[in-house]
């Protein structure tokens, strides 16, 4: 780590405790608690990354917090959508254009892009869930040649939490793939669905054969859309879940993820069904 | 009424019931439909009928003082609604109201709680159809007050 002071390096070449520098360009407010920040690398690099993997983002002064990249993986700056839930994420959202932020990463192993050509893809996502999803949806979009039925079924907790809005809307315009967006609570106003985005899954034709999942929300939500999905004959090994756990060095060294024998930080945060249900099952692991 | 009996076995809630016990079922049904916007039915009101819907979407909604009407389920062609036909004091609990122009299938629920009754085969084979929505919904709802998709992602 000693040469890396002032240096910035590409993130293949700095040492992965040492945060980059970047700069928040845009600052846009998503939902009531949840913001979008776009940054740009302070050594002007790109910054690759893969569909489904995270970043450790660092408030300097405050701390670092594990957030998905929300951005699209092909184009554009780098990404993040965060919620406020804590003193960390408080801060990063509280950046505004031109302040500074660390970015260590990328980190984890992403959605299962490859195994996902040729078949059909269905995305369910649970309020915020939808940021660690859209590049997953980018890259599907990007290469549509590529897969078979795109299908996005998006379930949030009122009409005005809904991430990404105009962006969603227009994702249901298109004749390329069809796109589901249900609320648990709404007033006479919404007109579109309300309910549990299980109950989406029930009245949603697939083939089971032909399909493959990526689930991304609350824990409880992945559990029972998994289950609905296992229900309708998906293979548990065709359903992939993006885990949260809290996280420290992303680096598989110092087990603040662990969950059983896994590694969330290293080994996923994606991973399949099969892999997580009898850890899912286990409470308070 | 052939035709009527055809629409009502083709109706997911009625899939491989025993033709002799939609022919029964039949008899307590009819065709209706309803205007975007148009009240089926009101909280409080009796639980006359039980619908099975065909096509268009319908909300179920609570109004709550100050607060005016919340959606709590919206549902599309298959599903059916005015579950609680089946237990006293047979009221509806809710409101319903068509969000497009929607299509039913109208089951008297007397004539069909009467049939029931002779016929305990029939209402056995009815019951099975309800309690898994039933238990659906109550699920659903459990869920919906989880408030799932709060400060955790
Ligand atoms: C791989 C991965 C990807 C992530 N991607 C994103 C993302 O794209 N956007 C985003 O906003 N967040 C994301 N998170 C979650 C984020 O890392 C946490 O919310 C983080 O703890 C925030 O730090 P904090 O210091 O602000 O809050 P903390 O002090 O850590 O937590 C504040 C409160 O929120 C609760 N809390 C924190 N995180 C969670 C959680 N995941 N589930 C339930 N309760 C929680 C804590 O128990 C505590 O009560 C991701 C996490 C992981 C592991
Ligand atoms: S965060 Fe340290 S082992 Fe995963």
């Amino acid at each position: 780590m000693s040469d890396t002071a002032g240096v910035l390096k590409p993130a293949s070449a700095a040492p992965p405790m040492a945060p980059r520098v970047a700069h928040v360009r845009r600052r846009r407010h998503d939902a009531p608690d949840a913001w979008t920040l776009e940054l740009e690398m302070a050594d002007g690099a790109p910054f690759n990354y893969a569909p489904g993997q995270f970043n450790m983002l660092t408030a300097f002064g405050v701390g670092e917090a594990a957030i998905s990249v929300s951005g699209d993986p092909a184009k554009g700056p780098l990404i993040h959508t965060i919620r406020a839930v804590g003193p960390v994420s408080r801060a990063l959202t509280k950046l505004a254009p031109g302040d500074p932020i660390g970015v260590r990463g990328p980190f984890g192993v992403g959605w299962p892009m490859a195994q996902a050509e040729g078949k059909d893809v269905l995305l369910v996502a649970g309020g915020l869930g939808l940021a660690p999803l859209r590049p997953a949806l980018y890259r599907l979009l990007g290469e549509r040649a590529r897969y078979g039925k795109v299908t996005l079924l998006f379930g949030a907790r009122r009409p005005d939490d809904i991430v990404f809005r105009r962006e969603v809307e227009s994702w249901r315009g298109r004749f390329d793939m069809e796109v589901e967006v249900t609320v648990d609570h709404a007033g006479p106003e919404w007109r579109g669905h309300v309910g549990v985005v299980t109950g989406l899954i029930s009245r949603q034709a697939f083939d089971p054969s032909a399909t493959i999942a990526m689930v991304c929300g609350p824990e409880v939500m992945m559990r029972f859309v998994a289950m609905s999905l296992v229900d309708r004959g998906l293979s548990e090994d065709f359903i992939y879940l993006s885990m949260e756990r809290n996280m420290k060095c992303a680096i598989g060294h110092c087990g603040h993820c662990q969950l059983g024998p896994t590694f969330i930080c290293r080994d996923g945060p994606v991973f399949t069904f099969t892999r997580l249900n009898p850890l899912l099952a286990v409470k308070e692991l | 009424m052939e035709n009527l009996e055809r629409i009502l076995s083709e109706h997911p809630f009625f899939t491989d019931l025993d033709k002799g016990f939609v022919a029964l079922a039949c008899g307590c049904a009819k065709n209706a439909r309803f205007e975007a916007g148009q009240f089926i039915f009101h909280e409080g009101e009796a639980a006359d009928h039980f619908y099975l819907l065909r096509e268009g979407r319908v909300a179920l909604q609570i109004s709550a003082p100050g607060r005016g009407a919340s959606t709590f389920l919206t549902l599309g062609p298959g599903e059916v609604f005015g579950v609680n036909w089946l237990v006293p004091p047979y009221r509806w609990t809710c409101d319903a109201r068509a969000l497009d122009g929607a299509r039913v299938i109208a089951m008297d629920t007397l004539c069909l709680r009467n049939k029931c009754e002779a016929d305990h085969d029939l209402g056995y084979a009815i019951m099975k159809r309800l309690m898994p929505v039933l238990l659906e919904r109550l699920h659903a709802t459990r869920l919906q007050f989880l408030d799932l998709y709060g400060a955790h992602v």
